[in-house]
């Protein structure tokens, strides 16, 4: 791991070619180059789609040269042709229908937005809570990491109705539990699993040399970790809450559909794979709605890692 | 802030022994019967063999481990207490700076920790970063500096809260011949402008000639101290390194780590680093 390396046999790097991607005429025609690399993947993905599509088509569904069957299906119906789904977008969810698809996938992507990124905050302060607790003393990290792995073993599909279950039950004066907040916990629920593993790795990584030296400076144990541990720890996290803003975003869509919340990705899911065989591009287009807000979330931790590493070295990264 | 009067002795150790893994199979005497006094501004090499409890008992004055038998005063007082006064300064082999902070903010930690308020300690990172050579580099991070320089930073932040006594564990370790000789250089002049009393741990003979005003000597298995030889170079500059009592003072020490009992186990370093 890089982070742990002692500052003192990392070679020097120059300051004019560290932090590079934030200044320099490098930066603009490196953000030019990743946006091509971008859409060329897309394009290929598609022409990747259509060429298999195609072959499907030309044999009647099996291997080239082979009367091998193919293992999946390539009629419209199983594999809707690219254009089908790109002009999909743009036409109403329904006949009749004022809203065309697109604004509905983005507020069902907005409202599930929500509901992840709630999640995903409880994830990270319950998740650091426990990575805490567990630094305390190893047979507290011994009695608390096998629960915290059990955790993630129960089947998301058993542990949601659950959830909301409890949510309904609770009356607390002045304030009405909804349902969307069920789902947020079901998002917490995956999230805090990988910031608590992380989480603890990274409390734990400073080396015994710098813990002498806070040590030798009469350092408080709260000064220790909000001085030492807690920076220390930030590389360690980053990886984490990749994972977590992923696992949130499914988190939330299957807590949806166990749920039965209307608004989200998962309610459109249900409703139109209930209708697939007569609007199959539709479905696609939903899932790829659900896939861009899972990038659109790493991008935002992506954002979130560039401005709380900015002042360590390269190999940290 | 020293607060050792002339009477007082910087350190005082008396029969300190320290045992690794007392009862269990795999234990460890790694001193027997140390017994040094050291006055304030005074400066101490520690040197002898990999394993002689050198290192461990720097550590034992610094409070980092507590020994087993005997008795340690700093300035008068229990080692906890003069680690709680922010009676010392450390540096080690490896610089252990925090990436995270500038080279002042990394200066500047012990004084957060005193609670200086930010005006004062950017007043003292600044003095120290002229003490130090380093006064145009404190913006930059640790990890942008040469070893050198980041040894350089480490020590300023040992001497950022003007501690009396200073532990420094082979600070010079990993650094060429070079720069090593220079930092030498340095580390003289800062002594000799702040008055610190230092324990100077080492494994080479001409740096602890060069530096000390006694050199204590250590053997191994158990660790204890076999000879303790007074230097008497008077005031040091580049000339010092060619003068014939330099030579005839590293003949000594030489000698006298000769006639100290090699170790049980060369090259294991598991109890003097542990």
């Amino acid at each position: 791991m890089a982070t742990t390396a002692p500052t003192f046999l990392q070679k020097p790097v120059d300051p004019a070619r560290s932090n590079s991607g934030r200044s320099g005429p490098s930066a603009l025609s490196r953000f030019a180059r990743r946006t091509v690399f971008i859409i060329g993947g897309i394009v290929a993905v598609a022409l990747i789609y259509t060429a298999v599509k195609a072959m499907g088509h030309a044999t009647g569904g099996t291997w080239p040269f082979t009367s091998m069957p193919l293992p999946f299906s390539t009629d419209d119906v199983t594999m809707p042709p690219v254009m089908d789904i790109v002009l999909r977008f743009g036409q109403p969810q329904r006949t009749g229908d004022p809203k065309n698809l697109t604004m509905w996938i983005l507020e069902a992507m907005l409202f599930t937005f929500r509901e992840a990124f709630v999640g995903f905050i409880i994830g990270i302060i319950i998740g650091m809570a426990i990575a805490l607790i567990m630094l305390r003393t190893r047979w507290l990290e011994r009695g608390v990491m096998p629960w915290v792995i059990v955790s993630q073993t129960v089947p998301l599909i058993a542990l949601a109705p659950v959830v909301v279950a409890f949510g309904n039950q609770i009356k607390v004066p002045l304030f009405s539990w909804q349902q969307w907040m069920s789902v947020a916990l079901i998002a917490t629920y995956l999230t805090f699993f990988p910031v608590a593993v992380n989480g603890l790795r990274g409390l734990k990584s400073p080396t015994p040399l710098a813990l002498d030296f806070m040590r030798t400076n009469a350092a408080s144990g709260n000064a220790t970790l909000w001085k030492l541990r807690m920076p220390a720890a930030v590389p360690f996290l980053i990886p984490a809450l990749k994972l977590a803003a992923t696992a949130s975003v499914v988190g939330a869509i299957v807590g949806e559909i166990s749920a039965g919340v209307r608004g989200g990705l998962g309610r459109l899911l249900i409703d139109y794979s209930a209708q697939y065989l007569s609007d199959p591009s539709r479905l696609y287009c939903v899932v790829i709605g659900a896939a861009l807000l899972g990038v659109l979330f790493v991008a935002l931790i992506n954002v979130t890692d560039l401005l709380l590493m900015r002042n360590r070295p390269r190999e940290a990264r | 802030m020293t607060t050792a009067d002339t009477t007082t002795p910087a350190i005082e150790i008396q029969g300190v022994g320290m045992v690794f893994n007392g009862g269990r199979p795999n234990e460890v005497t790694a001193l027997t019967d140390i017994d040094l006094t050291v006055q304030a501004g005074e400066f101490i090499s520690l040197i002898g063999p990999s394993g002689c409890g050198k290192s461990t008992l720097m550590r034992i004055v610094g409070d980092l481990e507590t020994p087993t038998s005997g008795a340690v005063r700093v300035n008068g007082k229990d080692p906890r207490q003069a680690r709680l006064d922010h009676d010392y300064g450390m540096a080690f082999q490896q610089a252990g700076l925090f990436d995270w902070r500038t080279v002042s903010a990394n200066i500047e930690l012990p004084l957060e920790l005193m609670k200086w308020n930010k005006a004062r300690r950017q007043t003292r990172s600044s003095e120290l970063l002229d003490l130090v050579h380093l006064a145009d580099f404190g913006a930059m991070r640790p990890w942008e500096l040469s070893g050198g320089m980041q040894q350089r930073v480490a020590i300023a932040r040992a001497l950022a809260a003007s501690p009396g006594l200073l532990l420094m564990d082979e600070p010079f370790g990993a650094l060429d011949e070079m720069t090593r000789e220079r930092m030498q250089g340095e580390l003289v002049r800062i002594c000799a402008e702040t008055g610190a009393t230092v324990i100077f741990v080492t494994h080479s003979i001409p740096e602890a000639v060069y530096l000390s005003d006694r050199v204590v000597v250590m053997s191994a298995r158990p660790g204890q101290i076999t000879d303790v030889i007074p230097v008497a170079l008077g005031e040091r500059n580049e000339d010092t390194r060619e003068d014939p009592t330099f030579f005839a003072s590293i003949t000594t020490v030489r000698e006298a780590l000769r006639g100290a009992p090699a170790p049980a186990v060369t090259g294991s370093n598991s109890v003097d680093i542990s």
